[in-house]
């Protein structure tokens, strides 16, 4: 090329050799790392390429969550009252079942598949993502696991898994306390730390399952695994283990809960048991009750409507939510306040005509026994259940002292108790008449408060614990359901202990409190008093007051007798105890709704309940349970309780 | 004394064309980008899920990249070096600039907002420095003097200083690239070349406790040991490897990269879309893809040795070896082989920045081979 150039040439030539030489070295290195690269392109996309593959089509190391094992429920005797058994259940994976239906129709032909879990698996089907597990069936018995297993080729995407699955042995027994576990529904989930729940498909529901599911759940662990392209485990690469939900140890007695509700029996009602100088429950019946088994499972929501609004509502815990009027069993306590306030004196009687008439009112308030109880004083009044003598004070005191008294016996307000769900009740004041329902306050009413009927409700509960306020002359305890919590994992345990949020009743004269308890006990022991059926054969010092709730208002004729009244319109019957009076160790209240009266048929089973706490002796619940308490012949002696509302 | 273009056209000593001649575009270069461009698009509607609209964006943002490369194809490579340091000095300007402001606003500053597009003067740099090099070493004789590789090097340390500043390592290693390679294909002598890489690894320590953000150094780790955090850092290269590794020698098929749609590859429109390329057209698409990545920089690599100066050799040498660390940086991460250092794959990567310097770096190339000097004998 004949070019010329600024420079001399020959320097040109020198610099374009050099810069040309670099080039080609450079060219050379270019070449030699893609020839790197490429490398390991071959190592990964040919030579790893199926562990890749594998890792793609499950995608990677998963994350599996380890559930923790829920906390077990004993009695206070450590008998076992809800524990975890392990149990096959079959689970289908949507999305990697072909065809549902059939797949669906071939399995019935192996194992067991009712309509009803077909149904739930179909309704379940519709709310999961496809590739979550949906459960088919559960507690697969040992023979059709052998079977899926024969034939687990078949069904793909359908897997049998073992897990621990809640199990209460007792069944009915203390199912109010202990509560269940279910299925975590859609609106829990929006509740719970769902990152604590990975894994875990059940969730408290009722009862202390649920007050301390926080406590029984414990804290889930992880897993980290290898999948194949299938999704199956190949091997575990680190493992977290889940820490334990601790254990509960129940104040409930189980031979003293078993005694409670075999004295309640087919009737409805609750009957409950504290320990009055601690709170501690030792029973808690509610009847009907249910098996929480078979919330485990899971049923049908027309089965589940069933349960919690049928006719009888096994599901409602009476002894903690049903609200009845305290009625007679309020009488010792009014009784208390006159005391206190002095109202009148011990021995000061008052005339019991049967009618008792207020300023500017036609009708009579009446006592329920016809003529009344002549000239009675607090011990009489109470044991007889006058109405006419605690109108006449009921009248004195006013609505106000009334209301001021009772509450810090826990009227009108929670006991606090470590359940869920638990009522207050209504303990009437002219306030709570405003506004509730926007009205002034009645002298009537205040004559009806006095005898625990208008507007004064209480549940069950409520009862027990004013009842051991008397008992403790004063000390108002809180009702408590857990006794200790065992570490789920050291199992140490940790008692809760009672701390008493209540000042201590003062009264005037203490005195007052031996008065009134006098007046209990002659409602066992005196000939006249109206619990004193119970009496027979009773070896200990048991105080009590009985009541009977009119549900209607009845005629001054009486139309029909008591027991040919439907169901539904009887009398809601009543009872308060504890025993010894002296140094009390135990209190009671049952509630047995239209059970008739109070004395004949609430009284026993208090009785059947403190014979068992105290004297080991059965005796009395199979005379109970086999009838042979002549509760008839009880009620003609007594009472035949008639209407009192005007 | 040049002639006119009438004058030598169809003379033998040039093989001249309507597009070499009057366009001052290279032919061969120009089909091989429109290749990986073509390519890079029917990737990405994959990789967004077959969104067109994505698509169109990339394909506005390759028009303007185009047009950047034919207007500097116009320039001639003279006009530029007259120019440059009055680019270099602009640049550096524009630099620090970003740098105050960044201090200002407490962080990650890289951007000067132009209203209509926005600007980062650290791809400004991917040119303005190797021409600023080139033009240092241009007019005496290969290889430079001692002095003018030290002020070479100064000119290199400052600018790619600022950029892992903002910070930006990836660009910075790309900037310090492009300077670097102008001083070794100057001819710098080998015992020099050696001790510098042996320097540069003495200096790694000072670079890990004092200059990188810790952001950095846990990519560095992570390189080094991906799966020791599976679910955070790690994650990027296991997922991206696991791609790669399932496309087998032939892919999944275009569309089908089961990684890609769902969704497990982390950036993979952008640094990860080799990835993508790797799943869907297996070991036979990335070697094709390579393939053509070094015929472009054998090309550009052809141009700068028969360039007619030396500062177009060295400048061509430079661009085109730039350009291919780029690629091949890239396809090292994506794949394992380096740590991840948040560089696209040029021209398959969506995004618009890099987009116009690559461009325009091509657009010199161009200008050197077609603005060619000719002498009367």
């Amino acid at each position: 090329m004949p070019l010329k150039e600024p420079t001399p040439i020959r320097d040109r030539r020198h610099d374009a050799r050099l810069v040309t030489r670099r080039i080609f070295i450079a060219a050379a290195l270019c070449v030699i790392s893609v020839v790197v690269l490429m490398t390991q392109l071959v190592r990964l996309q040919v030579v790893d390429h199926h562990h890749y593959v594998t890792l793609s089509q499950e995608n990677r190391v998963k994350v599996v969550p380890v559930p923790p094992t829920r906390g077990i429920i004993y009695d206070r005797n450590g008998i076992v009252l809800a524990e975890n058994r392990p149990s096959h259940r079959l689970v289908v994976t949507p999305e990697r079942v072909p065809d549902i239906t059939s797949a669906l129709t071939e399995i019935a032909k192996i194992i067991d598949l009712p309509d009803a879990k077909r149904e739930r698996f179909e309704d379940l089907l519709r709310r999961k993502r496809h590739f979550e597990e949906i459960p088919l069936r559960t507690r697969l018995d040992e023979e059709e696991v052998a079977r899926l297993a024969a034939h687990r080729h078949r069904f793909p995407g359908m897997e049998v898994r073992a897990q621990l699955v809640r199990h209460y042995p007792l069944h009915e027994h203390a199912s109010h306390a202990v509560g269940y576990v279910g299925r975590i529904s859609p609106n829990e989930l929006r509740r719970i730390e769902t990152s604590r729940y990975r894994g875990t498909s059940h969730i408290g529901k009722g009862g202390v399952e649920l007050a301390y599911e926080d406590i029984l759940h414990g804290d889930v662990g992880y897993e980290r695994v290898e999948t194949n392209a299938l999704g199956r485990v190949i091997r575990t690469l680190e493992r977290q283990p889940p820490r334990p939900g601790d254990d509960l140890v129940l104040t409930i007695d189980s031979r003293l809960q078993e005694v409670a509700e075999r004295a309640l029996g087919d009737r409805r009602g609750a009957a409950i048991a504290m320990d009055p100088r601690n709170g501690e429950i030792l029973a808690m019946a509610s009847t009907p009750n249910y098996d929480p088994n078979i919330f485990v499972d899971g049923m049908s929501r027309a089965q589940f409507q069933e349960l919690e609004r049928g006719a009888w509502q096994p599901l409602f815990n009476r002894a903690v939510r049903g609200r009845y009027p305290p009625a007679s069993t309020i009488k010792p306590f009014i009784g208390l306040a006159a005391l206190d306030r002095g109202i009148i004196t011990a021995d000061e009687t008052i005339r019991c005509t049967g009618e008792y008439f207020l300023d500017g009112i036609e009708r009579p308030y009446r006592c329920w026994r016809p003529g009344g109880h002549g000239n009675v004083d607090l011990a009489a009044a109470v044991a007889q259940s006058s109405n006419v003598y605690f109108y006449e004070i009921g009248f004195e005191l006013g609505i106000d002292a009334m209301g001021e008294f009772l509450r810090p016996f826990g009227f009108g307000e929670t006991t606090g108790i470590d359940l869920v769900g638990e009522r207050a009740g209504v303990l009437p004041s002219r306030k709570w008449k405003r506004t509730n329902l926007g009205e002034g306050w009645f002298h009537g009413e205040t004559v009806i408060t006095a005898i625990g009927l208008g507007y004064f409700v209480t549940t069950p509960l409520q009862l027990v614990t004013a009842t051991s306020v008397f008992a403790t002359r004063g000390e108002r305890v809180q009702p408590q359901l857990v006794r200790a919590v065992q570490d789920g994992s050291t199992g140490e345990e940790r008692f809760l202990g009672n701390t008493s949020p209540h000042p201590r009743i003062e009264l005037e004269d203490p005195e007052h409190w031996e008065s009134t308890i006098k007046a209990m006990r002659d409602s066992v022991r005196h000939p006249r008093g109206t619990a004193r059926i119970i009496s027979h054969g009773l070896r200990y010092d048991l105080v009590g007051k009985t009541g009977t709730a009119q549900l209607t208002t009845l005629g001054e004729e009486r139309d029909y007798e008591h027991d040919e009244r439907p169901e539904h319109l009887r009398d809601h019957a009543i009872f308060i105890a504890f025993a010894p009076a002296d140094a009390p160790e135990i209190a009671v209240a049952v509630v047995i709704e239209h059970g008739g009266s109070g004395g004949a048929a609430a009284a026993p089973v208090a009785r059947a309940i403190t014979d068992a706490w105290l004297r080991d002796d059965t005796s009395y619940l199979m005379t109970l349970e086999a009838g042979r308490i002549d509760t008839r012949r009880a009620e003609e002696i007594i009472e035949t309780p008639i209407g009192v509302l005007p | 004394m040049s002639l006119g273009a009438a004058e030598y056209r169809g003379t033998e000593l040039h093989r001249l064309s309507f597009l070499q001649d009057r366009l001052h575009l290279d032919g061969t270069l120009l089909t091989a980008l429109l290749a990986l461009s073509i390519f890079g698009m029917a990737v990405l509607y994959s990789a967004f899920g077959e969104d067109i609209a994505q698509v169109q964006k990339q394909a506005v943002r390759l028009s303007v990249a185009f047009v950047a490369l034919f207007a500097l194809a116009q320039l001639p490579p003279a006009t530029l070096r007259r120019m440059a340091p009055w680019i270099f000095a602009g640049g550096m300007i524009l630099l620090v600039v970003v740098m105050a402001r960044g201090v200002i606003g407490q962080g990650a500053q890289r951007w000067i907002d132009l209203g209509v597009v926005r600007f980062q003067p650290a791809e400004l740099m991917k040119i303005a420095l190797p021409v600023m090099v080139a033009w240092l070493f241009a007019d005496s004789e290969l290889p430079p003097r001692w002095t003018r590789i030290v002020i070479a090097l100064g000119v290199i340390l400052i600018p790619t200083a600022l950029i892992a500043l903002q910070p930006d390592l990836g660009t910075a290693l790309l900037v310090a690239a492009s300077g670097i390679f102008v001083v070794y294909l100057s001819g710098l002598r080998w015992r020099w070349i050696v001790s510098g890489i042996g320097a540069a690894f003495a200096a790694a320590p000072l670079l890990w406790f004092f200059v990188m953000h810790s952001y950095q150094k846990t990519r560095v780790l992570t390189f080094l040991n991906p799966e020791s955090d599976p679910l955070g850092a790690g994650y990027h290269i296991i997922q991206s490897k696991i791609a790669i590794g399932s496309g087998g020698l032939f892919g999944k098929g275009w569309l089908n990269g089961t990684q890609a749609h769902l969704e497990f590859i982390p950036e993979r429109h952008t640094d990860f879309v080799l990835a993508v390329v790797a799943e869907e057209f297996g070991l036979v698409g990335v070697a094709q893809l390579m393939a053509v990545y070094l015929f472009v920089v054998g090309r550009g690599l052809y141009i700068a040795a028969n360039a007619q100066d030396n500062f177009c050799r060295l400048l061509a040498g430079s661009l085109s070896l730039t350009f291919f660390v780029y690629a091949l940086v890239n396809a090292g991460m994506v794949s394992g082989l380096l740590p991840v250092v948040g560089l696209p794959l040029p021209l398959i990567s969506f995004g618009g920045s890099s987009l116009v310097t690559i461009m325009a770096a091509f657009g010199i190339l161009m200008a050197i081979h077609t603005h060619r000097r000719t002498w009367s004998s």
